[in-house]
């Protein structure tokens, strides 16, 4: 019975009350105190309301919108690439963000963000196609070889971006690119997450040509569409939300692998139904992941990607044993 | 009608499908024979827009298939590969609702709703319409896309080998729906089949392939001969006939 859960009007209404109660108390936790009694006796212009404001809400937004985008994304490029354990960071698609982000603030440090955060889309498609086309000449493409092939893509451009950054004296702030953080979120920055909200908004639109473009070429060509393009959107997609959140908060490691595999088994792959379950089963994932950083070692705080990093590679490992289970 | 000219597809130095030119597509059930690698796969992927031609052309009613919109074509003419690898874990009820998508990009209206429900029908999947591909057997996912590719509608059918892993009463079952859709609805239907008595009792047509060309097409009782047999397979095979249909006996 469990896969007809997700069906259900109810449980998509306490899925969602669920997140936002989890981004409610996200809202208070903190080293300042901000609490409904501290806003009500300051009033608007209070020192908690301001806090509120200008640090408590982008981030706790920030974490929505930045978790439930990077599990779609995983989501969509493990349709387009037809396979489970792929995500923008194994697959070259968010070091190569990273080196472009990289090769934007040393060539061009005056660009505003929103530019900055463009080119790193621009890297981000190349390094997704230059996956894509180095899986189309293998010649035999076995679950586990995918991944690795993404992987060792990865590594390469990384080393690329790790040797530049050490030259320049930039490899902090390349670590702040590739581990979320999202203690120093204020408004003024976040804000572009808006830009990977509005691409899974547009994946949304697509979803059911995304999950044809997940049969493969053979059955998207039967069913009259064009298998290239719906290449295209969905590596469109998957770039502009992996170079978003490198730009604004950092990437989160496993979280694009995690949430979708957990969601595919128990409501399937079809994206119409997957994807919401997808944005919000990630939203509270990194809601509570940031909620652990910031409570176990009060008043410091463990990096989100520090955080899901460990909780992650636990589920996953759980999955990955799983699934092999099912295999035989 | 589906006509084709001079069609060529090469792998390296080899033409696997050689100059063929011949008219497919009759009303009622055309069967294509042959021994392993013979072309056919490589016939109907071409003819489907699935394999793109290395010389020639293809057309479908007067429509060039290279260059015809995918979404037009898809409403006319569906095709099913011989063998099909889903990692997507779908339902047997979305994947059959997926053949409904050149019909209504994806919205499913009563009409849609209604050919969903008959193919699942059809094909004796109401017990599994809920489960994951991933959770059946292989001729139940083997039936599964023959649902799909009947819910599309269309009034040419392209079958690669559709009673891979079926059991003999699925088997049966398939060959009569398929008979009927030819019967009653007009359907074209083109398809590979490995057991040419099967072909010998339900098509219209058989067109027998060796080697990358036509060997011979024509009435079952014309093809399934113990001399056009020998030629094709290279055995001498005898044939009775039973019920008016030619029957190969080649168990023994
Ligand atoms: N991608 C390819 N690269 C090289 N050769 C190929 C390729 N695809 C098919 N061939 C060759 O083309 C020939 C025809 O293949 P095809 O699949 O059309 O045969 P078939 O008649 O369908 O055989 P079967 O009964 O085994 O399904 C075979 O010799 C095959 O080895
Ligand atoms: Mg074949």
């Amino acid at each position: 019975m469990i896969r007809r859960i997700g069906a259900t009007p109810a449980a998509v209404v306490a899925g969602v009350a669920l997140t936002a109660a989890l981004a409610l108390v996200s809202v208070f936790v903190g080293v300042a105190d901000v609490t409904p009694g501290s806003l009500l006796r300051g009033g608007p212009d209070g020192e908690a309301a301001l806090l509120l404001a200008a640090s408590r809400l982008p981030r706790t937004l920030a974490l929505v919108l930045a978790g439930a985008a990077s599990a779609i994304a995983g989501l969509i490029m493990q349709m387009l690439v037809r396979n489970r354990f792929v995500e923008p960071a194994t697959t070259g698609t968010t070091e190569a963000a990273a080196l472009g982000l990289l090769v934007v603030t040393v060539s061009a440090p005056g660009l505003p963000l929103a530019g900055k955060m463009a080119v790193a889309i621009g890297f981000a498609l190349v390094g997704t196609a230059l996956f894509l086309l180095l899986l189309r000449r293998l010649p035999v493409r076995t679950v586990i070889l995918v991944p690795l092939v993404g992987l060792m893509l990865g590594s390469v451009i990384g080393a690329v971006t790790t040797f530049f950054a050490y030259r320049l004296d930039l490899l902090q702030t390349l670590d702040t690119w590739l581990t979320g953080d999202f203690s120093g979120v204020l408004r003024g920055r976040y804000e572009l997450l808006w830009v990977a909200f509005a691409a899974t908004a547009a994946a949304w639109v697509a979803a059911d040509r995304l999950t044809v473009a997940g049969l493969g070429r053979d059955f998207t060509t039967n069913l009259g569409m064009h298998y290239g393009r719906l290449l295209a959107l969905g590596v469109t997609v998957v770039a502009t939300v992996a170079s978003v959140v490198v730009v604004t908060v950092g990437a989160i490691p496993f979280l694009g692998l995690i949430v979708p595999n957990i969601v595919s088994l128990l409501l399937g792959d079809n994206a119409r139904r997957a994807i919401p379950w997808v944005a919000v089963v990630g939203a509270a994932f990194v809601l509570v992941c940031d909620l652990i950083g910031r409570v176990l070692r009060h008043p410091y705080e463990i990096p989100l990607g520090v955080v899901v990093g460990v909780v992650g590679a636990a589920v996953f490992l759980y999955l990955l044993l799983r699934s092999s289970e099912r295999a035989h | 009608m589906i006509v084709l000219q001079s069609v060529t597809k090469r792998y390296a130095d080899t033409a696997v499908v050689d100059d063929v030119s011949i008219e497919l597509g009759h009303p009622g059930i055309t069967s294509v024979i042959g021994a392993n690698g013979a072309g056919k796969s490589t016939l109907l992927s071409m003819i489907g827009r699935l394999l793109l031609v290395d010389s020639g052309t293809i057309t479908v009613d007067g429509l060039d298939v290279t260059t015809t919109r995918g979404a037009l074509l898809a409403r006319r003419l569906a095709v099913l590969r011989q063998d099909n690898h889903l990692t997507a874990r779908l339902t047997v009820r979305d994947l059959v609702a997926f053949g409904r998508f050149p019909h209504g990009r994806g919205r499913l209206g009563p009409s849609d709703r209604e050919a969903i429900d008959r193919a699942i029908d059809y094909l004796d999947l109401d017990p599994v319409g809920g489960r994951f591909l991933d959770e059946l057997s292989g001729g139940q996912r083997q039936r599964a896309f023959l649902a799909m590719t009947l819910a599309q509608d269309t009034e040419y059918l392209l079958l690669d080998e559709p009673l891979n892993s079926l059991d003999l009463r699925h088997c049966v079952q398939t060959m009569r729906l398929l008979r009927r859709a030819a019967d009653e609805l007009g359907k074209r239907i083109v398809l590979v089949l490995h057991d040419i008595n099967f072909a010998a009792a339900y098509s219209d047509r058989i067109v027998a392939m060796r080697a990358g060309r036509i060997h011979v097409a024509g009435k079952p009782t014309e093809v399934i001969t113990t001399a056009v047999l020998r030629q094709v397979y290279g055995l001498d095979i005898a044939v009775d006939e039973f019920g008016g249909h030619p029957m190969a006996i080649y168990h023994l």
